[in-house]
């Protein structure tokens, strides 16, 4: 595999030395740890603070998301591992305006622990309140009646997207892991691999496939999915994954949702809007209403080939934070 | 025997260089049921320790103080579910190895049963899950049954390394159920545990260590 790199050890050093001169308009690194990332513009006093974090490898996930209407800090983990506790407190410290700290973060068992150790330090040490929410979104990852085992994946963007909007409304730290939880709640996603990522410390592929396979219901660290099977068209894979999104939650005829159509890495754009083509006629025939679309590499997993499709089920609380503007150097919406 | 703190950082550093052998080994059992950066993971950790060894912990005589810092410096090095899961480990040795100089064979005795105790709490795991655990608790149970049936620290430990050998091993014929590898199902079969395979190594390198010092105070 080749990959445009110098020492495959300093990758995640290199790469968030590399974001943050690229936007010292926008993020800055803490000097106590340099895996500490904050918004480099003032935020609201009183105004709850957003961390996310988790193994790097998912660009634009997460540093990308740390901006106004999104995330204060982010505390970056080495490649597909979880932060430690180190830079999520220092984030913590930095990004706490006197109203406490929600912490967002996938479903894994690393960042339980990771997160869950800084929250008690923060706690304890600092005397900062903190809430949380996991994304559990990926219903390939556990059966319906073991959702608390379930992993997060691309759906997590709009989790972000929800919480940092209710953030910036002013509302309190237990509204806002409301409202997070609840976008959780109506968040499901699901993913197929056509190929694997290579981690570049190892060079090495994260699963072996045929060239006429693909994995279904793939994790994005680039672990195998929970079948082989044979590599359909984009029009099938749109199928089999909102299918199943939609066994999963009842969304009904004349309600809303929020799509995210989701590259892996090396998918183009080409395929993820052939993809997007199929879950928007899938949905009209069930006459359920595309609110808000993105199409594009929201999480990804180094190189890996695929995508991913995640349905966020609207009220008017969602509806609002997912129309709240956005200004982050990986992403903007207005 | 008795292990100064110089000994206890001699088996540090041979846990380093052991890691750096075994990392591909442990890369390659990972990528089957993980994202296989187990090897890379447990080096980046070492290695992180490996430099506190050399440097601030050069002069530092506090057992417990060593450990403490073995585990608080793979922790922030790693992150990921291992950081946490072997930091708690030592530094659940640590309370042990507390203002301690020197650590006697009923203080080793009680450092590897508090490190196995905490892994296991930590993690949350049961014998079973496909862990660490399946390694560390068979080793816990038998070294502590065994140090009182013969009051013989070496063949306690022994026995014990004995018992997390057969545990990793058995490892291979159980359906993941913790952490990534538990989307796997029926795939996780036939594949040994990364985790339960680094832990037994540790082990394995400080029952190695101890006969190579054994009956002397290192």
């Amino acid at each position: 595999m080749k990959k445009l790199v110098n020492n495959p050890v300093n990758v995640v050093e290199e790469m968030v030395e590399g974001y943050v001169r690229a936007h010292p308009d926008y993020i800055k690194q803490l000097q106590s740890n340099d895996r500490a990332l904050v918004n480099a513009r003032e935020t609201k006093e009183n105004k709850v603070g957003i961390l996310i974090g988790g193994g790097s490898g998912h660009e634009p996930g997460f540093l990308g998301y740390v901006g106004e209407g999104m995330a204060d800090g982010v505390a970056v983990g080495n490649i597909f591992a979880s932060p430690s506790p180190d830079p999520i407190l220092e984030v913590t410290k930095a990004i706490d305006k006197g109203a406490g700290v929600v912490y967002l973060y996938g479903n894994y068992a690393g960042d339980v622990m990771n997160f869950g150790m800084a929250a008690e330090m923060a706690d304890l040490e600092e005397d900062i309140k903190v809430g949380m929410a996991l994304a559990t979104d990926d219903v390939a990852s556990a059966p319906k009646e073991e959702k608390d085992k379930r992993r997060g994946i691309a759906g997590e963007f709009f989790i972000y997207k929800a919480a940092g909007a209710a953030a910036d409304f002013g509302y309190d730290l237990e509204e806002v892991v409301r409202i997070a939880k609840k976008a959780n709640q109506n968040t499901r996603s699901m993913g197929v691999g056509t190929s694997p990522c290579y981690l570049p410390q190892t060079g090495e592929p994260s699963f072996e496939i045929g060239d006429n396979e693909m994995e279904i219901g793939l994790g994005h660290h680039g672990e195998p999915g929970i079948e082989k099977g044979p590599l359909e068209t984009a029009d099938k894979i749109a199928d089999r994954l909102v299918n199943d999104i939609l066994a999963d939650i009842e969304i009904t005829k004349g309600e809303e949702v929020a799509v995210l159509v989701n590259g892996l890495g090396s998918t183009p754009k080409m395929d993820l809007y052939i993809v997007y083509r199929r879950v928007e006629q899938i949905l009209s025939e069930r006459g359920i209403k595309i609110y808000r679309s993105y199409v594009g590499d929201y999480i990804t997993s180094l190189e890996m080939g695929g995508c991913s499709v995640t349905l966020m089920k609207l009220d008017k609380e969602l509806t609002d934070t997912i129309d709240h503007p956005v200004n982050c150097p990986m992403f903007v919406q207005k | 025997m008795e292990l100064t703190s110089s000994g206890l950082k001699d088996f540090f550093k041979e846990v380093v260089e052991m890691i750096e052998k075994e990392k591909d080994y442990l890369c390659e059992l990972d990528r089957k049921l993980g994202d296989g950066d187990h090897g890379v993971t447990m080096s980046i950790g070492w290695q992180a320790v490996n430099n506190k060894l050399n440097n601030e912990l050069a002069d530092i005589e506090d057992c417990g103080k060593v450990s403490i810092t073995v585990g608080k410096t793979f922790l922030n090095a790693v992150g990921s579910s291992v950081g946490p899961l072997y930091a708690t480990g030592f530094m659940r040795g640590a309370k042990i190895a507390k203002n301690k100089t020197v650590l006697n064979e009923r203080d080793l005795t009680e450092y590897w049963v508090a490190f196995a105790k905490g892994v296991k709490e930590r993690g949350q795991a049961e014998v079973g899950d496909k862990t660490m655990v399946d390694t560390l608790e068979p080793f816990a149970n038998t070294l502590e049954v065994s140090i009182n049936n013969s009051q013989e620290f070496e063949a306690a430990f022994s026995d014990a390394v004995k018992a997390a050998e057969k545990g990793m091993n058995s490892t291979k014929d159980i359906i993941s159920k913790k952490g990534r590898s538990s989307r796997l199902g029926d795939r996780s079969i036939g594949v040994q545990d990364p985790g339960a395979t680094s832990a037994y190594f540790i082990l394995s390198k400080f029952l190695h260590f101890i006969k190579s010092n054994s009956a002397k105070t290192v």
